[in-house]
Protein backbone atom coordinates (compact mmCIF):
# COMPACT_ATOMS: atom_id res chain seq x y z
CA UNK A 1 0.00 0.00 0.00
CA UNK A 2 1.49 3.55 -0.88
CA UNK A 3 2.10 6.24 1.75
CA UNK A 4 -0.55 8.09 -0.47
CA UNK A 5 -3.16 5.65 0.57
CA UNK A 6 -2.14 5.00 3.89
CA UNK A 7 -2.92 9.37 4.02
CA UNK A 8 -6.13 8.89 2.44
CA UNK A 9 -6.95 5.43 4.94
CA UNK A 10 -5.92 7.89 8.05
CA UNK A 11 -7.75 11.16 6.71
CA UNK A 12 -11.35 8.99 6.55
CA UNK A 13 -10.57 7.42 9.83
CA UNK A 14 -9.97 11.11 11.01
CA UNK A 15 -12.58 12.54 9.68
CA UNK A 16 -15.57 10.19 10.52
CA UNK A 17 -13.57 10.75 14.36
CA UNK A 18 -14.50 14.17 13.78
CA UNK A 19 -18.07 13.92 12.81
CA UNK A 20 -19.05 11.34 15.88
CA UNK A 21 -16.88 13.75 18.39
CA UNK A 22 -18.91 16.92 17.01
CA UNK A 23 -22.46 14.83 16.87
CA UNK A 24 -20.99 13.71 21.20
CA UNK A 25 -20.74 17.57 21.62
CA UNK A 26 -24.10 18.47 20.33
CA UNK A 27 -25.88 16.01 22.03
CA UNK A 28 -27.40 17.26 25.12
CA UNK A 29 -30.44 15.38 25.59
CA UNK A 30 -32.26 12.36 25.19
CA UNK A 31 -34.20 14.13 22.05
CA UNK A 32 -30.45 15.11 20.16
CA UNK A 33 -29.60 11.15 20.92
CA UNK A 34 -32.40 9.41 19.78
CA UNK A 35 -33.84 12.69 16.74
CA UNK A 36 -30.73 14.65 16.28
CA UNK A 37 -32.34 17.60 18.30
CA UNK A 38 -35.30 18.00 15.15
CA UNK A 39 -33.43 20.54 13.49
CA UNK A 40 -31.24 18.90 11.00
CA UNK A 41 -29.79 20.57 7.96
CA UNK A 42 -31.59 18.96 4.88
CA UNK A 43 -28.67 17.84 2.88
CA UNK A 44 -27.37 15.70 5.64
CA UNK A 45 -30.65 14.29 6.34
CA UNK A 46 -31.40 13.44 2.58
CA UNK A 47 -27.72 12.27 2.88
CA UNK A 48 -27.79 10.25 5.64
CA UNK A 49 -31.78 8.61 4.23
CA UNK A 50 -30.18 7.59 0.72
CA UNK A 51 -26.65 6.18 2.47
CA UNK A 52 -28.55 4.52 5.18
CA UNK A 53 -30.71 2.99 2.16
CA UNK A 54 -28.10 1.94 0.27
CA UNK A 55 -25.40 -1.13 2.16
CA UNK A 56 -23.08 -2.68 0.46
CA UNK A 57 -25.24 -5.66 -0.60
CA UNK A 58 -27.48 -3.18 -2.55
CA UNK A 59 -24.52 -1.82 -4.80
CA UNK A 60 -22.35 -5.49 -5.01
CA UNK A 61 -25.66 -8.01 -4.31
CA UNK A 62 -28.15 -6.11 -6.85
CA UNK A 63 -24.91 -5.10 -9.20
CA UNK A 64 -24.36 -8.36 -10.03
CA UNK A 65 -27.95 -9.24 -10.02
CA UNK A 66 -28.19 -7.01 -13.01
CA UNK A 67 -25.25 -8.91 -14.49
CA UNK A 68 -27.60 -12.02 -14.05
CA UNK A 69 -30.62 -10.64 -15.11
CA UNK A 70 -29.55 -7.51 -17.06
CA UNK A 71 -31.92 -4.11 -16.96
CA UNK A 72 -35.38 -5.20 -15.88
CA UNK A 73 -33.73 -4.64 -12.63
CA UNK A 74 -34.05 -0.80 -13.33
CA UNK A 75 -37.40 -1.42 -12.32
CA UNK A 76 -36.03 -1.23 -8.78
CA UNK A 77 -34.43 1.94 -9.35
CA UNK A 78 -37.73 3.56 -10.84
CA UNK A 79 -39.41 2.29 -7.59
CA UNK A 80 -36.85 3.14 -5.03
CA UNK A 81 -36.94 6.67 -6.53
CA UNK A 82 -40.34 6.83 -6.88
CA UNK A 83 -42.17 5.29 -3.77
CA UNK A 84 -38.33 5.25 -1.96
CA UNK A 85 -37.82 8.84 -1.93
CA UNK A 86 -40.58 10.64 -3.80
CA UNK A 87 -43.94 9.27 -1.86
CA UNK A 88 -42.11 8.52 0.96
CA UNK A 89 -40.95 12.55 1.54
CA UNK A 90 -43.86 14.20 -0.41
CA UNK A 91 -46.77 11.81 0.80
CA UNK A 92 -45.23 10.64 4.30
CA UNK A 93 -42.81 12.99 5.46
CA UNK A 94 -44.72 16.08 6.62
CA UNK A 95 -47.56 14.12 8.18
CA UNK A 96 -44.84 11.57 10.20
CA UNK A 97 -42.76 14.43 11.20
CA UNK A 98 -45.98 16.84 12.45
CA UNK A 99 -47.62 14.00 14.12
CA UNK A 100 -44.48 12.85 15.66
CA UNK A 101 -44.16 16.47 17.29
CA UNK A 102 -46.99 16.41 18.37
CA UNK A 103 -47.48 13.55 20.23
CA UNK A 104 -43.64 13.66 21.45
CA UNK A 105 -42.70 10.40 19.69
CA UNK A 106 -39.04 9.42 19.32
CA UNK A 107 -38.75 6.75 18.10
CA UNK A 108 -40.90 4.66 15.41
CA UNK A 109 -42.62 1.94 17.53
CA UNK A 110 -43.40 4.82 20.14
CA UNK A 111 -44.59 6.95 17.29
CA UNK A 112 -47.47 3.94 16.76
CA UNK A 113 -47.39 3.11 20.25
CA UNK A 114 -48.26 6.84 20.83
CA UNK A 115 -50.58 7.30 17.33
CA UNK A 116 -52.53 3.89 19.09
CA UNK A 117 -52.33 4.52 23.00
CA UNK A 118 -51.08 1.13 23.58
CA UNK A 119 -47.56 0.34 24.69
CA UNK A 120 -48.23 -3.30 23.05
CA UNK A 121 -47.74 -1.79 19.94
CA UNK A 122 -44.74 0.03 20.99
CA UNK A 123 -43.15 -3.06 22.21
CA UNK A 124 -44.58 -5.18 19.57
CA UNK A 125 -42.01 -3.18 17.36
CA UNK A 126 -39.57 -2.87 19.27
CA UNK A 127 -39.20 -6.64 19.45
CA UNK A 128 -39.90 -7.27 16.05
CA UNK A 129 -37.15 -4.63 15.24
CA UNK A 130 -35.30 -6.47 17.99
CA UNK A 131 -35.69 -9.81 16.55
CA UNK A 132 -35.07 -9.52 12.70
CA UNK A 133 -32.63 -6.87 12.65
CA UNK A 134 -29.25 -8.24 14.37
CA UNK A 135 -29.80 -10.64 11.33
CA UNK A 136 -30.17 -8.16 8.87
CA UNK A 137 -27.15 -6.06 10.28
CA UNK A 138 -24.91 -9.09 10.53
CA UNK A 139 -25.61 -9.38 6.82
CA UNK A 140 -24.68 -5.81 5.96
CA UNK A 141 -21.52 -6.10 8.63
CA UNK A 142 -20.21 -9.67 6.97
CA UNK A 143 -20.45 -8.46 3.52
CA UNK A 144 -18.64 -5.04 4.63
CA UNK A 145 -15.93 -6.96 6.50
CA UNK A 146 -15.03 -9.78 3.72
CA UNK A 147 -14.59 -6.64 1.48
CA UNK A 148 -12.06 -5.33 3.84
CA UNK A 149 -10.57 -8.40 4.83
CA UNK A 150 -9.84 -9.32 0.81
CA UNK A 151 -8.96 -5.71 -0.12
CA UNK A 152 -6.25 -5.32 2.70
CA UNK A 153 -5.51 -9.22 3.51
CA UNK A 154 -6.15 -9.12 6.97
CA UNK A 155 -7.99 -12.19 8.79
CA UNK A 156 -11.82 -11.64 8.29
CA UNK A 157 -12.41 -11.90 12.45
CA UNK A 158 -9.95 -8.89 13.25
CA UNK A 159 -11.06 -7.42 10.49
CA UNK A 160 -14.67 -7.25 12.04
CA UNK A 161 -13.76 -6.17 15.48
CA UNK A 162 -11.82 -3.29 14.17
CA UNK A 163 -14.74 -2.61 12.01
CA UNK A 164 -17.28 -3.11 14.27
CA UNK A 165 -15.44 -0.61 17.06
CA UNK A 166 -15.17 2.51 14.81
CA UNK A 167 -18.71 2.23 14.32
CA UNK A 168 -19.69 1.69 17.48
CA UNK A 169 -17.23 5.12 19.04
CA UNK A 170 -19.73 7.02 16.74
CA UNK A 171 -22.72 6.08 17.15
CA UNK A 172 -22.36 5.61 21.25
CA UNK A 173 -20.76 8.86 21.49
CA UNK A 174 -22.65 11.35 19.12
CA UNK A 175 -26.30 9.27 18.85
CA UNK A 176 -28.15 10.18 15.70
CA UNK A 177 -26.63 13.61 15.59
CA UNK A 178 -22.99 11.46 15.06
CA UNK A 179 -25.05 9.11 12.65
CA UNK A 180 -26.23 11.75 10.27
CA UNK A 181 -23.05 13.36 10.14
CA UNK A 182 -20.75 10.64 9.23
CA UNK A 183 -23.41 9.34 6.71
CA UNK A 184 -23.74 12.76 5.10
CA UNK A 185 -19.87 12.16 4.61
CA UNK A 186 -20.22 8.39 3.33
CA UNK A 187 -22.88 9.71 1.25
CA UNK A 188 -20.68 12.16 -0.88
CA UNK A 189 -18.35 9.34 -1.03
CA UNK A 190 -20.70 6.77 -2.47
CA UNK A 191 -21.91 9.58 -4.73
CA UNK A 192 -18.87 10.76 -6.42
CA UNK A 193 -17.31 7.11 -6.57
CA UNK A 194 -20.14 5.58 -8.32
CA UNK A 195 -20.97 8.57 -10.47
CA UNK A 196 -17.31 8.13 -11.91
CA UNK A 197 -18.21 4.34 -12.41
CA UNK A 198 -20.85 5.13 -14.70
CA UNK A 199 -18.91 7.91 -17.00
CA UNK A 200 -15.77 5.56 -17.05
CA UNK A 201 -17.81 2.04 -17.62
CA UNK A 202 -19.61 4.34 -20.43
CA UNK A 203 -16.47 6.01 -22.00
CA UNK A 204 -14.69 2.09 -21.86
CA UNK A 205 -17.73 0.98 -23.94
CA UNK A 206 -17.85 3.65 -26.65
CA UNK A 207 -20.31 5.89 -25.29
CA UNK A 208 -23.88 5.06 -24.01
CA UNK A 209 -25.81 4.24 -27.76
CA UNK A 210 -22.87 2.07 -28.30
CA UNK A 211 -22.68 0.40 -24.94
CA UNK A 212 -26.40 -0.36 -25.15
CA UNK A 213 -26.41 -1.73 -28.64
CA UNK A 214 -24.01 -4.48 -27.90
CA UNK A 215 -25.94 -6.28 -25.82
CA UNK A 216 -27.89 -8.48 -28.45
CA UNK A 217 -24.68 -9.47 -29.78
CA UNK A 218 -23.21 -10.54 -26.57
CA UNK A 219 -26.57 -12.79 -25.26
CA UNK A 220 -26.45 -14.30 -28.68
CA UNK A 221 -22.56 -15.80 -28.30
CA UNK A 222 -22.50 -16.24 -24.58
CA UNK A 223 -26.42 -17.45 -23.33
CA UNK A 224 -28.63 -18.42 -26.66
CA UNK A 225 -25.88 -21.35 -27.18
CA UNK A 226 -26.99 -23.00 -23.94
CA UNK A 227 -30.85 -23.20 -25.15
CA UNK A 228 -30.21 -26.50 -26.44
CA UNK A 229 -27.99 -27.69 -23.75
CA UNK A 230 -30.05 -29.46 -20.53
CA UNK A 231 -29.67 -28.18 -17.21
CA UNK A 232 -28.20 -31.78 -15.91
CA UNK A 233 -25.33 -31.07 -17.89
CA UNK A 234 -24.05 -27.50 -16.55
CA UNK A 235 -22.50 -27.53 -12.77
CA UNK A 236 -25.28 -26.62 -10.49
CA UNK A 237 -23.21 -22.76 -9.36
CA UNK A 238 -21.94 -22.56 -12.66
CA UNK A 239 -21.84 -19.88 -14.36
CA UNK A 240 -23.65 -21.15 -17.78
CA UNK A 241 -25.73 -23.05 -15.16
CA UNK A 242 -27.34 -19.76 -13.84
CA UNK A 243 -27.30 -18.29 -17.46
CA UNK A 244 -29.45 -21.33 -18.42
CA UNK A 245 -31.71 -21.06 -15.49
CA UNK A 246 -32.31 -17.39 -15.78
CA UNK A 247 -33.60 -18.70 -19.59
CA UNK A 248 -35.89 -21.17 -17.83
CA UNK A 249 -37.45 -18.25 -16.12
CA UNK A 250 -38.47 -16.20 -19.30
CA UNK A 251 -35.20 -13.95 -19.67
CA UNK A 252 -34.73 -13.12 -22.97
CA UNK A 253 -31.75 -10.49 -23.14
CA UNK A 254 -30.22 -8.20 -20.81
CA UNK A 255 -32.21 -5.49 -22.58
CA UNK A 256 -35.52 -7.10 -22.61
CA UNK A 257 -38.13 -7.71 -19.83
CA UNK A 258 -38.71 -11.42 -19.31
CA UNK A 259 -41.58 -13.16 -20.48
CA UNK A 260 -45.04 -12.05 -19.19
CA UNK A 261 -45.84 -13.47 -15.83
CA UNK A 262 -43.03 -16.08 -16.16
CA UNK A 263 -41.23 -16.82 -13.06
CA UNK A 264 -38.33 -14.12 -14.08
CA UNK A 265 -40.79 -11.58 -14.35
CA UNK A 266 -42.64 -12.95 -11.43
CA UNK A 267 -39.39 -12.70 -9.50
CA UNK A 268 -38.05 -9.28 -11.00
CA UNK A 269 -41.96 -7.81 -10.43
CA UNK A 270 -42.64 -8.90 -6.92
CA UNK A 271 -39.74 -9.85 -5.13
CA UNK A 272 -37.36 -7.04 -6.37
CA UNK A 273 -39.73 -4.36 -7.51
CA UNK A 274 -42.33 -4.41 -4.94
CA UNK A 275 -40.69 -6.16 -2.06
CA UNK A 276 -37.81 -3.83 -2.09
CA UNK A 277 -39.72 -0.49 -3.15
CA UNK A 278 -42.15 -0.91 -1.28
CA UNK A 279 -40.58 -2.67 1.84
CA UNK A 280 -38.52 0.90 1.95
CA UNK A 281 -41.58 2.92 3.15
CA UNK A 282 -42.52 1.33 6.63
CA UNK A 283 -38.19 0.71 7.22
CA UNK A 284 -37.80 1.99 11.13
CA UNK A 285 -34.22 3.48 10.87
CA UNK A 286 -35.53 5.47 7.64
CA UNK A 287 -38.96 7.09 9.16
CA UNK A 288 -36.83 8.31 11.93
CA UNK A 289 -35.21 10.71 9.47
CA UNK A 290 -38.77 12.28 8.70
CA UNK A 291 -38.80 13.36 12.37
CA UNK A 292 -35.18 14.97 12.78
CA UNK A 293 -36.40 18.41 10.60
CA UNK A 294 -37.66 21.18 12.01
CA UNK A 295 -40.40 22.19 8.84
CA UNK A 296 -41.51 21.16 5.39
CA UNK A 297 -39.61 23.17 3.35
CA UNK A 298 -36.25 20.55 4.51
CA UNK A 299 -38.11 17.62 3.40
CA UNK A 300 -38.83 19.40 0.14
CA UNK A 301 -35.50 20.20 -0.29
CA UNK A 302 -34.61 16.68 0.86
CA UNK A 303 -36.44 15.25 -1.90
CA UNK A 304 -33.79 16.68 -4.67
CA UNK A 305 -31.37 15.88 -3.04
CA UNK A 306 -32.30 12.41 -2.03
CA UNK A 307 -33.61 11.89 -6.16
CA UNK A 308 -30.23 12.66 -7.30
CA UNK A 309 -28.34 10.55 -4.78
CA UNK A 310 -30.41 7.38 -5.38
CA UNK A 311 -30.56 7.84 -8.86
CA UNK A 312 -27.08 8.38 -9.66
CA UNK A 313 -25.68 5.62 -7.26
CA UNK A 314 -28.55 2.73 -7.69
CA UNK A 315 -28.58 3.65 -11.34
CA UNK A 316 -25.12 3.55 -11.83
CA UNK A 317 -25.06 0.15 -9.68
CA UNK A 318 -27.50 -1.50 -12.13
CA UNK A 319 -26.63 -0.22 -15.63
CA UNK A 320 -22.76 -0.65 -14.57
CA UNK A 321 -23.81 -4.31 -13.68
CA UNK A 322 -25.45 -5.07 -16.91
CA UNK A 323 -23.12 -3.29 -18.89
CA UNK A 324 -19.91 -5.25 -17.77
CA UNK A 325 -21.12 -8.01 -19.95
CA UNK A 326 -20.45 -6.00 -22.88
CA UNK A 327 -16.73 -4.74 -21.59
CA UNK A 328 -15.92 -8.73 -20.32
CA UNK A 329 -17.17 -10.22 -24.08
CA UNK A 330 -14.67 -7.07 -25.80
CA UNK A 331 -11.87 -7.68 -23.48
CA UNK A 332 -12.17 -10.73 -22.03
CA UNK A 333 -11.69 -13.37 -24.63
CA UNK A 334 -15.69 -13.21 -25.89
CA UNK A 335 -17.32 -13.91 -22.28
CA UNK A 336 -19.81 -12.24 -20.59
CA UNK A 337 -19.56 -11.30 -16.80
CA UNK A 338 -20.70 -14.07 -14.85
CA UNK A 339 -18.41 -16.49 -17.08
CA UNK A 340 -15.49 -13.98 -16.31
CA UNK A 341 -16.20 -13.01 -12.71
CA UNK A 342 -17.51 -16.32 -11.37
CA UNK A 343 -20.11 -15.87 -9.68
CA UNK A 344 -23.38 -12.76 -9.04
CA UNK A 345 -21.65 -10.85 -5.77
CA UNK A 346 -18.07 -11.45 -7.57
CA UNK A 347 -18.94 -9.44 -10.54
CA UNK A 348 -18.74 -6.32 -9.63
CA UNK A 349 -15.39 -5.87 -7.19
CA UNK A 350 -14.06 -8.25 -10.53
CA UNK A 351 -15.27 -5.65 -12.94
CA UNK A 352 -13.60 -2.63 -10.72
CA UNK A 353 -10.20 -4.72 -10.47
CA UNK A 354 -10.29 -5.68 -14.23
CA UNK A 355 -11.47 -2.69 -16.25
CA UNK A 356 -10.83 0.17 -14.20
CA UNK A 357 -7.33 1.83 -12.72
CA UNK A 358 -5.83 0.94 -9.22
CA UNK A 359 -6.61 4.68 -8.14
CA UNK A 360 -10.42 4.13 -8.69
CA UNK A 361 -10.74 0.81 -7.09
CA UNK A 362 -9.16 2.18 -3.68
CA UNK A 363 -12.10 5.03 -4.38
CA UNK A 364 -14.63 2.56 -4.78
CA UNK A 365 -13.06 0.71 -1.70
CA UNK A 366 -14.29 3.71 0.16
CA UNK A 367 -17.62 3.80 -1.31
CA UNK A 368 -17.76 0.19 -0.46
CA UNK A 369 -16.98 0.57 3.21
CA UNK A 370 -19.04 4.02 3.37
CA UNK A 371 -21.92 1.76 2.23
CA UNK A 372 -22.12 -0.63 4.59
CA UNK A 373 -20.87 1.57 7.49
CA UNK A 374 -24.12 4.43 6.99
CA UNK A 375 -25.80 1.63 6.94
CA UNK A 376 -25.00 -0.16 10.11
CA UNK A 377 -24.52 2.58 11.55
CA UNK A 378 -28.20 3.35 11.31
CA UNK A 379 -29.27 0.12 12.29
CA UNK A 380 -27.37 -0.32 15.52
CA UNK A 381 -28.65 3.33 16.72
CA UNK A 382 -32.39 1.92 15.98
CA UNK A 383 -31.72 -1.40 17.26
CA UNK A 384 -30.16 0.75 20.61
CA UNK A 385 -33.47 3.00 20.77
CA UNK A 386 -36.03 0.07 20.12
CA UNK A 387 -34.10 -1.72 23.46
CA UNK A 388 -33.69 1.22 25.46
CA UNK A 389 -36.92 3.17 24.87
CA UNK A 390 -39.48 0.35 23.08
CA UNK A 391 -38.36 -2.10 25.45
CA UNK A 392 -36.61 -1.82 28.40
CA UNK A 393 -38.40 1.78 29.39
CA UNK A 394 -41.80 0.72 28.49
CA UNK A 395 -40.88 -2.82 30.75
CA UNK A 396 -39.92 -1.19 33.33
CA UNK A 397 -41.66 0.60 36.41
CA UNK A 398 -39.29 2.56 37.39
CA UNK A 399 -38.14 5.68 35.62
CA UNK A 400 -34.50 5.84 33.30
CA UNK A 401 -32.50 8.37 31.69
CA UNK A 402 -33.34 7.54 28.32
CA UNK A 403 -29.89 8.67 26.66
CA UNK A 404 -28.04 6.10 29.01
CA UNK A 405 -30.69 3.17 28.47
CA UNK A 406 -30.32 3.77 24.97
CA UNK A 407 -26.83 3.46 24.89
CA UNK A 408 -26.53 0.78 26.74
CA UNK A 409 -29.12 -0.37 24.54
CA UNK A 410 -26.47 0.08 21.77
CA UNK A 411 -23.57 -1.59 23.15
CA UNK A 412 -25.73 -4.82 23.42
CA UNK A 413 -26.89 -4.74 20.27
CA UNK A 414 -23.65 -4.29 18.21
CA UNK A 415 -22.14 -7.11 20.51
CA UNK A 416 -25.34 -9.18 19.50
CA UNK A 417 -24.84 -8.68 16.01
CA UNK A 418 -21.32 -8.97 15.87
CA UNK A 419 -21.42 -12.34 17.86
CA UNK A 420 -24.22 -13.31 14.92
CA UNK A 421 -21.46 -11.76 12.47
CA UNK A 422 -18.72 -14.16 14.01
CA UNK A 423 -21.52 -17.21 13.95
CA UNK A 424 -22.64 -17.05 10.86
CA UNK A 425 -19.55 -15.79 8.58
CA UNK A 426 -19.24 -19.31 6.48
CA UNK A 427 -22.91 -19.15 6.11
CA UNK A 428 -23.98 -16.66 3.97
CA UNK A 429 -27.21 -17.83 2.05
CA UNK A 430 -28.98 -18.01 5.10
CA UNK A 431 -28.03 -14.16 6.50
CA UNK A 432 -28.13 -12.89 3.18
CA UNK A 433 -32.04 -13.74 2.83
CA UNK A 434 -32.56 -11.69 6.21
CA UNK A 435 -32.55 -8.69 4.74
CA UNK A 436 -35.83 -10.02 2.22
CA UNK A 437 -36.88 -11.43 5.23
CA UNK A 438 -36.22 -7.88 7.20
CA UNK A 439 -37.88 -6.09 4.36
CA UNK A 440 -40.97 -8.50 4.42
CA UNK A 441 -41.88 -8.18 7.63
CA UNK A 442 -41.60 -4.43 8.19
CA UNK A 443 -44.07 -3.91 5.38
CA UNK A 444 -47.07 -6.50 5.81
CA UNK A 445 -46.50 -5.71 9.41
CA UNK A 446 -45.98 -1.49 9.83
CA UNK A 447 -46.95 -0.17 6.64
CA UNK A 448 -51.10 -0.43 7.11
CA UNK A 449 -50.38 0.74 10.71
CA UNK A 450 -48.20 3.42 9.59
CA UNK A 451 -50.06 4.63 6.47
CA UNK A 452 -53.79 4.35 8.53
CA UNK A 453 -51.86 6.17 11.19
CA UNK A 454 -51.23 9.17 9.55
CA UNK A 455 -54.49 9.15 7.12
CA UNK A 456 -57.21 7.61 8.38
CA UNK A 457 -58.69 9.03 11.99
CA UNK A 458 -61.32 5.90 11.70
CA UNK A 459 -58.24 3.35 12.64
CA UNK A 460 -58.61 1.92 15.83
CA UNK A 461 -55.92 0.18 18.14
CA UNK A 462 -57.89 -2.83 17.81
CA UNK A 463 -57.58 -3.00 13.75
CA UNK A 464 -53.75 -2.09 14.57
CA UNK A 465 -53.05 -4.85 16.40
CA UNK A 466 -55.15 -7.42 14.02
CA UNK A 467 -53.64 -6.21 11.02
CA UNK A 468 -49.91 -6.43 12.45
CA UNK A 469 -50.75 -10.66 13.76
CA UNK A 470 -51.90 -10.99 10.35
CA UNK A 471 -48.79 -9.50 9.09
CA UNK A 472 -46.85 -11.39 10.80
CA UNK A 473 -48.21 -14.49 10.49
CA UNK A 474 -48.63 -14.46 6.77
CA UNK A 475 -45.55 -13.40 5.80
CA UNK A 476 -43.80 -15.90 8.72
CA UNK A 477 -45.63 -18.51 6.73
CA UNK A 478 -44.97 -17.70 3.06
CA UNK A 479 -41.06 -17.34 3.67
CA UNK A 480 -40.84 -20.30 5.59
CA UNK A 481 -43.05 -22.65 3.99
CA UNK A 482 -43.94 -21.33 0.26
CA UNK A 483 -41.17 -18.30 -1.77
CA UNK A 484 -38.75 -20.18 -3.39
CA UNK A 485 -35.89 -18.42 -1.96
CA UNK A 486 -36.28 -18.70 1.59
CA UNK A 487 -38.38 -21.88 2.40
CA UNK A 488 -35.10 -23.45 0.80
CA UNK A 489 -32.32 -22.18 2.66
CA UNK A 490 -34.07 -21.63 6.05
CA UNK A 491 -35.13 -24.97 5.76
CA UNK A 492 -37.87 -25.59 7.82
CA UNK A 493 -40.30 -26.64 5.32
CA UNK A 494 -37.94 -29.49 4.36
CA UNK A 495 -37.70 -30.79 7.68
CA UNK A 496 -41.22 -30.65 8.52
CA UNK A 497 -43.02 -32.01 5.20
CA UNK A 498 -40.01 -33.59 3.29
CA UNK A 499 -40.10 -31.06 0.71
CA UNK A 500 -38.61 -27.22 -0.34
CA UNK A 501 -41.80 -25.36 -0.57
CA UNK A 502 -45.54 -26.42 0.20
CA UNK A 503 -47.09 -25.03 -3.65
CA UNK A 504 -45.52 -25.42 -6.59
CA UNK A 505 -45.72 -23.80 -9.81
CA UNK A 506 -45.59 -20.06 -10.33
CA UNK A 507 -46.87 -18.88 -7.20
CA UNK A 508 -44.03 -19.93 -5.04
CA UNK A 509 -42.04 -16.90 -7.50
CA UNK A 510 -44.22 -14.46 -5.65
CA UNK A 511 -43.17 -12.44 -2.67
CA UNK A 512 -44.58 -12.58 1.07
CA UNK A 513 -45.66 -8.73 0.62
CA UNK A 514 -47.88 -9.51 -2.38
CA UNK A 515 -49.72 -11.80 -0.51
CA UNK A 516 -49.45 -10.51 3.06
CA UNK A 517 -49.70 -6.56 3.06
CA UNK A 518 -53.29 -7.12 0.63
CA UNK A 519 -54.26 -9.29 3.72
CA UNK A 520 -53.23 -6.92 6.49
CA UNK A 521 -54.21 -4.09 5.08
CA UNK A 522 -57.76 -5.36 4.44
CA UNK A 523 -57.64 -7.08 8.28
CA UNK A 524 -56.90 -3.43 9.26
CA UNK A 525 -59.86 -1.84 7.56
CA UNK A 526 -61.87 -4.65 8.56
CA UNK A 527 -61.74 -4.75 11.70
CA UNK A 528 -61.38 -0.61 12.71
CA UNK A 529 -64.72 -0.42 11.18
CA UNK A 530 -65.98 -2.90 13.16
CA UNK A 531 -64.72 -2.14 16.87
CA UNK A 532 -65.36 1.25 18.38
CA UNK A 533 -63.58 4.37 17.35
CA UNK A 534 -60.68 5.37 19.24
CA UNK A 535 -61.03 8.82 21.60
CA UNK A 536 -62.10 11.85 19.50
CA UNK A 537 -59.87 14.10 22.20
CA UNK A 538 -56.84 11.75 20.75
CA UNK A 539 -57.73 11.81 17.47
CA UNK A 540 -57.93 15.59 17.63
CA UNK A 541 -54.51 15.98 19.46
CA UNK A 542 -52.82 13.80 16.60
CA UNK A 543 -53.86 15.73 13.76
CA UNK A 544 -54.79 19.34 15.19
CA UNK A 545 -51.90 22.25 15.83
CA UNK B 1 -31.45 2.97 -26.34
CA UNK B 2 -32.64 1.70 -28.79
CA UNK B 3 -32.09 -2.01 -28.04
CA UNK B 4 -34.18 -2.10 -24.88
CA UNK B 5 -37.76 -3.46 -25.29
CA UNK B 6 -40.21 -1.66 -24.46
CA UNK B 7 -40.71 -3.18 -20.39
CA UNK B 8 -37.07 -1.94 -20.03
CA UNK B 9 -37.05 0.95 -21.98
CA UNK B 10 -40.03 2.00 -19.98
CA UNK B 11 -38.17 1.30 -16.83
CA UNK B 12 -35.07 3.15 -17.98
CA UNK B 13 -37.36 6.42 -18.78
CA UNK B 14 -39.10 6.44 -15.86
CA UNK B 15 -36.16 5.88 -13.86
CA UNK B 16 -35.16 8.92 -15.27
CA UNK B 17 -38.67 10.90 -15.14
CA UNK B 18 -38.76 10.29 -11.22
CA UNK B 19 -35.53 11.44 -11.02
CA UNK B 20 -36.24 14.87 -12.51
CA UNK B 21 -39.94 14.98 -10.95
CA UNK B 22 -37.92 14.97 -7.22
CA UNK B 23 -35.81 17.63 -8.96
CA UNK B 24 -38.91 20.05 -10.17
CA UNK B 25 -40.67 19.38 -6.88
CA UNK B 26 -38.01 19.91 -4.36
CA UNK B 27 -36.98 23.41 -6.40
CA UNK B 28 -40.83 24.36 -6.54
CA UNK B 29 -41.47 23.91 -3.25
CA UNK B 30 -37.95 25.17 -1.91
CA UNK B 31 -38.69 27.17 0.43
CA UNK B 32 -42.72 27.51 0.03
CA UNK B 33 -43.63 26.49 3.80
CA UNK B 34 -43.25 29.42 5.41
CA UNK B 35 -46.31 29.27 7.44
CA UNK B 36 -45.30 26.40 9.73
CA UNK B 37 -46.50 27.35 13.59
CA UNK B 38 -43.64 27.56 15.25
CA UNK B 39 -45.61 26.65 18.92
CA UNK B 40 -45.10 23.17 18.13
CA UNK B 41 -41.62 23.42 18.59
CA UNK B 42 -41.83 25.45 21.86
CA UNK B 43 -44.59 22.96 23.04
CA UNK B 44 -42.10 20.49 22.34
CA UNK B 45 -38.71 21.87 23.68
CA UNK B 46 -41.15 22.74 27.39
CA UNK B 47 -41.86 18.93 27.51
CA UNK B 48 -38.27 17.91 26.36
CA UNK B 49 -36.87 20.35 29.50
CA UNK B 50 -39.32 18.95 31.87
CA UNK B 51 -39.06 15.65 31.46
CA UNK B 52 -34.91 15.88 31.36
CA UNK B 53 -35.49 18.25 34.72
CA UNK B 54 -37.17 14.98 36.34
CA UNK B 55 -34.36 12.88 35.19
Amino acid sequence: MTFFENGIIILYLASLGYLGFLGYKQTKNSADYLLAGRDTHPFIMAMSYGATFISTAAIVGFGGVAAWLGNAILWLTFANIFIGIFIAFVVFGNPTRKMGLRLNAHTFPEFLGKRYQSKFIQMSGGVLILLFMPLYTSAVLIGGTQFVATYFGVNYHIALLVFSIIITGYVLAGGLKGVMFTDALQGVIMFVAMFILLVMTFDALGGVESAFAKFTTVWEHTVAPLANVPMKELKPGSADFMMKLSMNWGFQGWDKMPQFLSEGWLFIVTTITMGVGLGVLAQPQLVVRFMTVKSKNELNRGVVIGGIFIFVVMGSAYLVGALSNVWYYEFNEGKNALQSAGGIEKVIPHFINSALPRWFSFIFLFALISAAMSTLSSQFHTMGTAFGRDFFEQLSSKKFNSLHVTRFGVVVMILISVYLAYQFDNQPAVIARSTAVFFALCASIFLPAYAGGLFWKRMTKKGVIASMAVGAFVSTFWLLFVHFQEAKVLGLCQLIFGTNSLLSGKIIFVDSLVIALPLSALTAIVVSLLTKPDDQAHIDKCFND
Amino acid sequence: MGSFDLGVGMAFWLMNASALLCVIYGVIYWNKDKQEKPINMAKWNKDEDKINEEL
